[in-house]
């Protein structure tokens, strides 16, 4: 593969990235801050005995100008990528989004709106050279309206509906889009949070993920056990979310 | 409070203090205003845990990036989270090692920087420290600097085996040594006593670049101190062979097993199988780095036997100017003293490094692990009146039970440390469990 990782500096981002670096694949990465991009960029070249010096751009999900410039830079630094794989996004629990609806803004429009664009930007270039993969991180949160991720759940719901369309629309064309669905996910993200069961570590999940990718699978619940229990909650009937506070 | 509900953070010992750890892949805005770094929490004791609940406790775990690696000389510098888990998983298989590891690979950079740790090669490479070329750190007024041996040295020296009270150590910078294979060449003797253990030790030493023995501590009399003895050097290429060790698929201790499942019989009949095992007087064998470094390893949270009462390791050093009485008259009161343990470790140290507090010094370390009961306070303190009269001292990262007074007793380097300590942190933002414990800071 030859992918471009937007968010491959921190957490799930930065599992992936070592995944693919470690066995051999070219990577290019995409974030916010320079120092930190430079840094990731010569933790993932240090980590395979033979590499060509991982190569990086600025790019922010809240400015979607700049998303087409980065993508050309990682395109010529690849010489023509064939997987883009999102994991950036904002995350904030439902009581610190009710008071700051600033910040709800911000969350929804990054979470949504500019994810999509930047998937559109990625996926013209993408289909231009006969297809490739997509790889975005949605949630598990977007499949049903709960309580504790009202905002952040329905800014993903929105997001997943997209990429199975995508999946839909050009798989033919030969692009493989994959939308991801961790669980509770160890992470800088989720820092401070009290773990619930079946919390999983960035390197399992970036495991899955390179696995769903190389197999070209629409949809991935990770940790697995995610899958039986959104499967359950899927179903269960209104009068019993109203009730529970999961 | 509740004491259920309540958030603890406790050291490998298990004994839990209030507090929380925050978390980062971003260690330097992490460290703004905490009192402690803490890294893989494997130190025993108390000198990860918070001073007070409420202190700010980083935890550099997740600051584990490499920032740079040269191929021609071996120079690695990382982050201080970056553990020895990823070190040998990475760097072994392209001929590198670290220079010193501890008896566990679980632990981060930074801890080892701290604990200042030594491994079963001491005797010919020193600490872990005298591979450090440089740290960056964060100091107690918000500061970062870099220090080295040649830079900053008075804050270079406190902060090898400084126990995380001179500053946060953010990146670290050192020298890989090169290794001829990924095996081991390992010779091992049964030893049927303490004095023809220390009369082997000293045979092995300058034969062998590592060196440890294994001791049935439950044994008394005349055969008090038997165990087995291990030497080893890296194997060449030539005698290794081509094949890899096999990846290590450690298993995972899934509950606490009840106070008594380590007890004097248990103890006793495991001691007897490991020293009987070992059927052949003298064995040589090639074995793989990870049993030979970190036998305990294979069994993730292998502290859960203890069960919850916890317990912890008293580790020593005897001068070798005390002589091989000293080392008989120690293992004469530790197995008086009881504490039945299956693991006890002895091992031959070389001269002391240039850390303020780094733990080793010229002659006999022994470490042994014990249950905490309610005798453990004046095992304790039994012990550590000895190594006073010895000239001896004992292991920071291991301790929880020391007394202030018997640890400025056996340590006449205490007056530097707190020197620098003054100058770096003249109000003691930085502070731990057990610099309260043992340096009187305010809690």
């Amino acid at each position: 593969m030859k992918a471009v990782i937007l968010g491959g500096t921190t957490g799930i981002g930065r599992a992936i990235a070592r995944r693919l670096a470690e066995r051999g694949d070219s990577v290019f990465l995409l974030a916010r801050e320079l120092d930190d991009l430079t840094r990731s960029a010569e933790d993932l070249t240090a980590r395979h005995p033979k590499r060509e010096p991982v190569g990086h751009a600025l790019c922010d999900l809240e400015r979607p100008e700049g998303f087409a410039a980065a993508l050309d830079a990682a395109d010529a630094a690849l010489g023509g990528f064939d997987a883009v794989i999102v994991t950036a996004g904002l995350f904030a629990t439902q009581d610190a989004l009710e008071a700051d609806i600033e910040f709800t803004r911000r969350l929804v429009t990054v979470n949504y709106a500019n994810t999509v664009v930047f998937c559109e930007h990625a996926r013209k270039r993408l289909l231009t050279r006969g297809g490739g993969r997509l790889a975005v991180f949605s949630s598990v949160a977007g499949d049903r309206g709960r309580k504790p991720v009202a905002i952040y759940g329905s800014s993903k719901a929105g997001l997943s509906v997209y990429l199975e369309a995508l999946d839909h629309k050009f798989h033919a064309q030969g692009l493989s889009v994959l939308c991801v669905k961790p669980g509770f996910v160890k992470t800088g993200m989720t820092a401070g949070l009290k773990p619930p069961p079946f919390a999983g570590d960035p390197e399992q999940v970036a495991r899955d993920v390179v696995r769903a990718m190389d197999r070209r699978r629409p949809m991935l619940y990770t940790p697995g056990m995610w899958a039986l229990v959104m499967l359950v909650i899927r179903w269960l009937p209104r009068f019993v979310m109203r009730k529970i506070n999961f | 409070m509740n004491p259920r509900t309540t958030p603890t953070l406790s050291g490998w010992g298990r004994l839990p203090a209030p507090g929380v750890e925050k978390l980062s892949e971003d260690l330097e805005r992490l460290t703004r205003g905490a009192a402690l770094t803490r890294g893989l929490g494997r130190s025993y004791g108390d000198s990860s845990l918070p001073a007070k609940a409420d202190d700010l406790v980083a935890c550099s775990r997740m600051a584990d990036r490499i920032l740079g690696f040269d191929p021609e000389t071996g120079v690695l510098r990382a982050e201080a989270g970056f553990s020895l888990v990823e070190l040998n998983r990475l760097f072994m298989p392209r001929g590198w090692f670290s220079p010193v590891t501890p008896g566990t690979k679980f632990v981060t950079l930074g801890g080892m920087v701290a604990s200042d740790v030594h491994g079963k090669n001491h005797h010919v490479e020193g600490c872990f420290g005298a591979h450090v070329r440089s740290l960056r750190m964060r100091l107690a007024d918000d500061s970062i600097v870099d220090c080295g041996p040649e830079q900053e040295p008075e804050l270079f020296d406190a902060t090898v085996g400084g126990m995380g009270l001179t500053g946060h150590i953010l990146e670290v910078e050192f020298t890989l040594a090169r290794i001829p294979s990924r095996w081991i060449h390992m010779e091992s003797e049964r030893m049927p006593s303490i004095d023809e253990f220390l009369a082997g030790l000293g045979r092995a030493a300058p034969a062998f670049p590592m060196t440890m023995g294994w001791i049935d501590c439950l044994h008394r009399g005349r055969s008090m101190g038997r165990g087995i003895l291990m030497a080893g050097r890296w194997a060449e290429a030539s005698e290794a062979g081509e094949l890899a060790p096999r990846a290590a698929h450690p298993l995972t201790m899934p509950v606490d097993l009840p106070n008594l499942a380590i007890n004097d019989l248990t103890v006793a009949a495991f001691n007897a199988l490991y020293y009987w095992k070992h059927l052949r007087r003298r064995a040589t064998t090639l074995v793989a780095p990870d049993p030979f470094f970190y036998p305990l390893d294979a069994i993730l949270e292998w502290n859960r036997v203890y069960g919850p009462r916890g317990f912890t390791q008293y580790q020593c050093v005897i001068p070798r100017q005390a002589g091989a009485p000293a080392v008989r008259e120690f293992m004469d009161l530790l197995t008086k003293l009881g504490g039945a343990s299956p693991l006890c470790v002895i091992k031959d140290c070389g001269p002391e490094g240039r850390g303020m507090l780094s733990f080793p010094l010229e002659g006999t370390s022994i470490a042994v692990d014990m249950a905490v009961s309610p005798e453990i306070q004046s095992i304790v303190d039994r012990l550590n009146e000895f190594v006073i009269a010895a000239g001896g001292r004992i292991y920071l990262t291991k301790d929880r039970f020391t007394r202030p007074e018997h640890y400025r007793a056996m340590e006449p380097r205490l007056e530097r440390f707190l020197a620098a300590r003054e100058k770096y942190d003249p109000h003691r933002r930085l502070r731990s469990g057990q610099s309260v414990r043992l340096l009187g800071d305010v809690a």
